[in-house]
């Protein structure tokens, strides 16, 4: 079974008279452990189908349903619960509270979700280490690179141990050589058993994943997996 | 549905905290109209807790409650226009309330004025001087420390003698036994028989700066002229106002006042003191509740929208929040916390300014003020109270928002 699966997803947009359709009914479906890119043009549609996925925003109408929970119908309240328990973002502006501590930035899920102080330090710590970053815990983000920053967003994404690791543009915002490195770390933890889907319109990192979609006007125009570069290959 | 746990009160409270101390200089100027609220809050409460405390003393001090007064004049107004032309009292009144009042068992005449008083070089000015008749000890249940009070006998035989209050015996004879010296009053010698026990303030009055003597005595010397207060003490309690009827007759009657018209005098008790008193102390409730009202919606619209303000430019915090995770209820509920937390900060400091105010006005002015514990709870109360009600607003804002919009907020 599919770890998230959409069915005739349709999402409208009512814009005062006029209704725009920007998904008109896709079908979509990741296993668990694939590591997929979504592409496409400006417009075609990948935010709003990152949103959907996300949990951040329901479908007008169609099925979509995550690690055997159908999410369209849910209310805000279960949503927000699914995404807590369910669902890593790591986002093109790192979205990064800039008061806080990379730290306290990434034990913020884990506050919602209940658990106390002293073990939301063990599992901050723990993760942090996983980012490479132990060393910059009680550093605020405006301390820290970029890259740095990115990694403090995975590791906020990661410490739920979510179902599902959604990218937006991670590199977005990062120089190459950096965002190669962001890319390897997405790598790493594919090869350690997490699901991601990243959204990006640059070939060269959409390549990095095994699986690319390529969306345009609302349709998937090409769904393949991708063959794998000989870097990654493993005997 | 999960309720808020304990340790996420605890967080929200720690980000409050962090979040406010960000901004520090504008949390404190928009805690200013709570701070001015709860000032105002406890300061009055404490200067009218503190004249109820020397009130209710006072009034302890002055003798039962239900003693009545019969005067030329009215406690409570002071038409002095119509007042001034009533005829004295005089013992013609108080010889016909002993013999007819079946009511009141105790009635004693008084009269009173201010003299110097004299022992050898020493001398004490402004002493209230009392010429008293029978019964007044009992009725005022006063008692000496040293010596012993006026005798019935002191009072029908006019004798030049006197007790003294506490004040007027230590500044007089410092090093001397009072008893059976003379002291001069008014060109008059007399002889201390008693020395009052110490008996403290009324307000600014000091009542151990006092003599009394018989009133026959008094008026030799300071005159026959003048006008009577009778004290009458009803035989029971819950006869005052039959008691007073009763009075009323009786002086109708020995003055002749006609069928028809008013009275020609007035039979005071200590409750119209004490509705003078509720009158003078609900100027001042009146005065607190209208500040206070003010100031503290005042405060409360401030904090509403330095909240906006805050909701607005948190707005993307508030996207990552609910990315991560954060329900509506947390989003309000941590918002809640925080107007709250800064309307509690301005309760805080406005205690204790009203602390302060409190001390002030005790130490320099002759108004008692004493803070009572209650008045902190209340003040934290409504500095608390108008931090929710003026938050919830704001707190509903953030928490309907929308996380797509608030994410792609710049």
């Amino acid at each position: 079974m599919s770890l998230l699966s959409c069915t005739d997803l349709v999402k409208t947009y009512q814009l005062g008279k006029l209704s725009l359709e920007v998904l008109h009914g896709l079908d979509f479906h990741v296993d668990r452990g694939e590591f997929v890119a979504i592409m496409g043009p400006s417009g075609s549609g990948k935010s709003t189908l990152m949103n959907i996925l996300g949990c951040l925003d329901t479908p007008t109408s169609g099925q979509y349903v995550l690690d055997g929970e159908p999410v369209a119908g849910m209310t805000d309240s279960d949503l927000a619960d699914i995404r807590n328990r369910k669902i890593g973002f790591v986002f093109q502006t790192f979205n990064l509270l800039a008061r806080q501590s990379a730290r306290s930035n990434v034990e913020l899920p884990l506050i919602y979700a209940g658990v106390p102080a002293a073990k939301r330090h063990e599992m901050s710590k723990k993760v942090l280490e996983e980012v490479g970053l132990a060393d910059r815990a009680n550093h605020k983000p405006n301390e820290l690179s970029g890259g740095e920053r990115q990694r403090v967003a995975v590791a906020r994404a990661l410490i739920n141990n979510p179902s599902l690791l959604l990218a937006d543009e991670p590199t977005g915002n990062l120089d190459t050589k950096t965002s190669g490195e962001i890319m390897e770390l997405f790598e790493r933890l594919h090869e350690g058993g997490n699901t991601i889907v990243l959204v990006t319109h640059e070939d060269d990192i959409g390549a990095r994943a095994r699986r690319i979609v390529r969306l345009r006007d609302g349709m998937i125009e090409s769904d393949r997996k991708a063959p794998r570069s000989g870097r990654d290959a493993r005997p | 549905m999960k309720s808020p746990s304990a340790g996420f009160i605890l967080d929200s409270m720690r980000m409050a905290v962090g979040s406010l101390w960000s901004n520090k200089l504008r949390s404190l100027l928009t805690t200013l109209g709570i701070v001015i609220g709860i000032t105002t809050v406890i300061g009055i409460i404490s200067v009218i807790e503190g004249l109820n405390t020397a009130f209710a003393r006072e009034l302890s001090n002055i003798g039962g409650n239900d003693t009545l007064y019969i005067q030329k004049w009215h406690w409570a107004s002071n038409d002095w226009e119509l007042t001034r032309k009533w005829k004295n009292i005089e013992f013609r009144e108080l010889d016909a309330i002993r013999e007819s009042s079946t009511l009141c068992d105790l009635v004693t005449p008084l009269v009173r004025t201010v003299r110097t008083v004299k022992y050898e070089q020493n001398k004490i000015s402004d002493t209230l001087v009392t010429g008293v008749g029978k019964n007044y000890q009992e009725m005022r249940q006063i008692f000496p420390a040293a010596g012993r009070f006026l005798t019935d006998v002191d009072i029908t035989k006019n004798r030049d003698v006197a007790v003294v209050g506490w004040e007027v015996a230590e500044r007089l004879f410092e090093h001397d036994f009072p008893i059976g010296k003379r002291i001069a009053v008014g060109g008059k010698s007399l002889r201390v028989v008693g020395v009052l026990e110490k008996r403290g303030d009324f307000f600014d009055m000091n009542l151990d700066r006092t003599l009394i003597m018989p009133i026959g005595s008094f008026m030799e010397s300071f005159g026959r002229y003048r006008s009577l207060s009778i004290m009458a003490q009803p035989r029971d309690r819950d006869r005052v106002d039959e008691a007073i009827d009763e009075l009323r007759g009786i002086l109708r009657r020995v003055r002749k006042v006609p069928f028809g018209k008013p009275d020609d005098f007035a039979i005071n008790r200590i409750d119209a003191l004490k509705e003078l008193y509720d009158k003078l102390t609900g100027g001042l409730y009146g005065a607190m509740f209208g500040v206070a009202t003010i100031s503290l919606l005042v405060g409360g619209i401030g904090i509403m929208n330095i909240m906006l303000v805050s909701v607005t430019e948190r707005t993307r915090e508030i996207g990552i929040r609910k990315a991560v995770g954060a329900r509506r209820r947390d989003i309000l509920f941590q918002f809640l916390t925080e107007s709250a937390f800064l309307a509690c900060i301005g309760g805080v400091i406005g205690i204790l300014l009203g602390y302060a105010a409190a001390i002030l006005v005790d130490a320099l002015s002759p108004v008692p003020a004493q803070v009572k514990w209650w008045s902190v709870f209340l003040g934290l109360g409504f500095s608390v109270a108008v931090g929710l009600i003026f938050g919830i607003y704001p707190a509903w804002r953030a928490a309907a928002k929308n996380p797509i919009d608030c994410l792609s907020y710049e």
